[in-house]
């Protein structure tokens, strides 16, 4: 990854992008994770989601949040690639094939160096604005490490901006609400039922949020 | 930078003057009150620093820079209220022409195309936006999302253009120009919403709508219309080309559909269940909880200036 790059990258085109055509409802900013090592857990909707994450950080920090993306979706095509590793600089992750022990080294690698690492725990964007299963990787990246917390952030409103297959971005607000670190996991079932209930909560919190829509 | 008249730039200083007497007053009960938390009192006169600040430097650059000004708070409004409310995902490409249509309203303005100004958004727009929604092909909730997409763009383009249009009217009281005319509503508008708030909270006792806003009385509606009829009525000959008795009838229309315009907003927030409707201008909430009561005080007073003097 080129610091500079993703520095220009977050100041150029990430924050006026956020600034102009979305425009954000934060809810709990501060409680955002400002060193690493951390995790922070986002519900994915859109490709929007890490743009959106980076630009809540000063440019100072934006090397460290690292978003871990399929290897399979992110690395097929050569410019996608180069962007996505040099620009963004994420940890691609080989969701199929790679030995299980493997599959988190670089995910290790990079909290040891302390960044904050962006992780999609529902994996695919799937439908726009609705709220898929959590997968359980995650917990299989945090049980081994006990100097890592999991921040639950939820995004809403980005499927209808930007959602998937689509080219044109149409703006609207979005919310993005923080919520309440979660530390403490004893099975892989415990901390997806966990991390349901926060995103739920925090989804009610959302302006742009219909219960029953 | 262009010539501003001597009356507004008059205005301007006073507005200025309140703002700095507000921040100072807010200053001394935070030292002298050190337990009581007036951070929402802060926040909110900082962004009123920065709503005035710019509108006076968009003002005072030149009539089309105040016009993208007004464009620019058009686009934010419509961004917030489209966000709030629900839209379909299919007429995502619908939405993207009610924004374009922003720039082609303006324009009309900016040429002073009066006709085409006055009837793009409530006759081209009415039949255009259902038109578009037909060539997507999805009829389930057809009829809710016609007219939520065409109320929002009489809300917060064809309303808010209205103080723009101001702009370019013909200069009738020349001391003043189309800033004075700009600075008055805007003011009056604003003045009413702390007026009636004022009066409320001192002699509030009868709810006025219980349903849609428990805080507001008849007192604090009665209080606030008595007050800007007649600062409305004193100011007119200054800023506008209205005589005394006709700035009265302009302070009244003003404080009474300024209300109105608060209420209406108040029931849309409250049939979303929410309380802001964003969080762009910190102490206020959205810009849809400040523009609510211009809404309805632009085209009314617009219209009635507009009827009596040009």
């Amino acid at each position: 990854m080129n610091r500079i790059l993703k520095i220009i990258f977050v100041a150029l085109i990430a924050k006026p992008v956020v600034l102009i055509l979305l425009g954000l409802n934060v809810l709990h900013r501060e409680k955002l994770p400002k060193k690493g090592p951390a995790i922070i857990a986002v519900n994915h909707n859109s490709h929007l989601d890490t743009i959106v994450l980076l630009s809540l950080y000063p440019l100072s920090l934006v090397h460290k949040l690292r978003p871990v993306a399929a290897a399979d979706y992110f690395l097929s095509n050569s410019i996608v690639a180069w962007f996505s590793l040099n620009v963004i600089g994420i940890i691609p992750l080989a969701r199929k094939g790679a030995a299980k022990r493997d599959l988190f080294s670089d995910c290790h690698k990079a909290l040891d160096n302390k960044d904050i690492l962006l992780i999609f725990p529902e994996g695919t964007r799937g439908e726009p604005e609705v709220t898929s299963k959590p997968k359980r990787g995650i917990y299989y990246l945090v049980k081994d490490r006990d100097d890592v917390t999991i921040m639950p952030v939820v995004t809403h409103g980005l499927g209808r901006a930007l959602p998937k297959g689509e080219a044109l971005l149409v703006p609207f607000n979005c919310d993005v609400v923080v919520g309440d670190a979660i530390d403490e996991t004893t099975s892989s079932t415990e901390l997806m039922h966990q991390l349901s209930e926060c995103y739920k909560e925090q989804l009610l919190q959302c302006l742009t949020y219909h219960e029953n829509s | 930078m262009t010539y501003i008249p001597f009356n507004s730039f008059v205005a301007m200083i006073a507005v200025l003057g309140l703002l700095s007497v507000a921040t100072v007053i807010q200053f001394i009960m935070a030292q002298s009150n050190p337990g009581k938390d007036y951070s929402e009192l802060r926040q909110r006169i900082t962004s009123w620093w920065w709503i005035i600040g710019l509108l006076f430097l968009f003002l005072a650059v030149g009539t089309n820079a105040a016009i993208v000004f007004f464009a620019c708070i058009s686009y934010l409004a419509l961004k917030e209220f489209l966000s709030i409310v629900s839209t379909r995902q299919v007429d995502r490409n619908v939405i993207f022409w009610a924004y374009l249509c922003i720039p082609v309203q303006y324009y009309w303005v900016a040429i002073g195309w009066y006709g085409l100004f006055i009837i793009f958004i409530p006759v081209y727009m009415f039949l255009f936006i259902p038109m578009r929604m037909v060539l997507s092909g999805e009829t389930e909730g057809f009829i809710k999302a016609a007219g939520i997409l065409h109320w929002a763009v009489m809300l917060t383009v064809f309303s808010v253009s209205h103080i723009a249009y101001l702009l370019v009217l013909p200069d009738k009281n020349v001391s003043a120009g189309g800033i004075g005319l700009v600075l008055y509503l805007l003011f009056m508008t604003q003045f009413n919403d702390v007026n009636q708030y004022l009066w409320g909270k001192t002699f509030g006792k009868r709810k006025i709508i219980p349903k849609v806003s428990p805080n507001k009385t008849w007192e604090g509606f009665i209080g606030g219309v008595m007050t800007i009829t007649l600062v409305a009525g004193f100011i007119a000959p200054y800023l506008t080309p209205l005589d005394q008795l006709q700035g009265f009838i302009a302070g009244l229309i003003i404080s009474v559909s300024g209300f109105v315009g608060d209420v209406v907003i108040s029931s849309v927030k409250r049939d979303l269940n929410i309380k802001d409707s964003g969080h762009l201008l910190p102490g206020h909430g959205g810009i849809l909880d400040r523009l609510d009561s211009l809404i309805y005080t632009a085209p009314l007073f617009f219209h009635y200036i507009y009827y009596l003097h040009y």
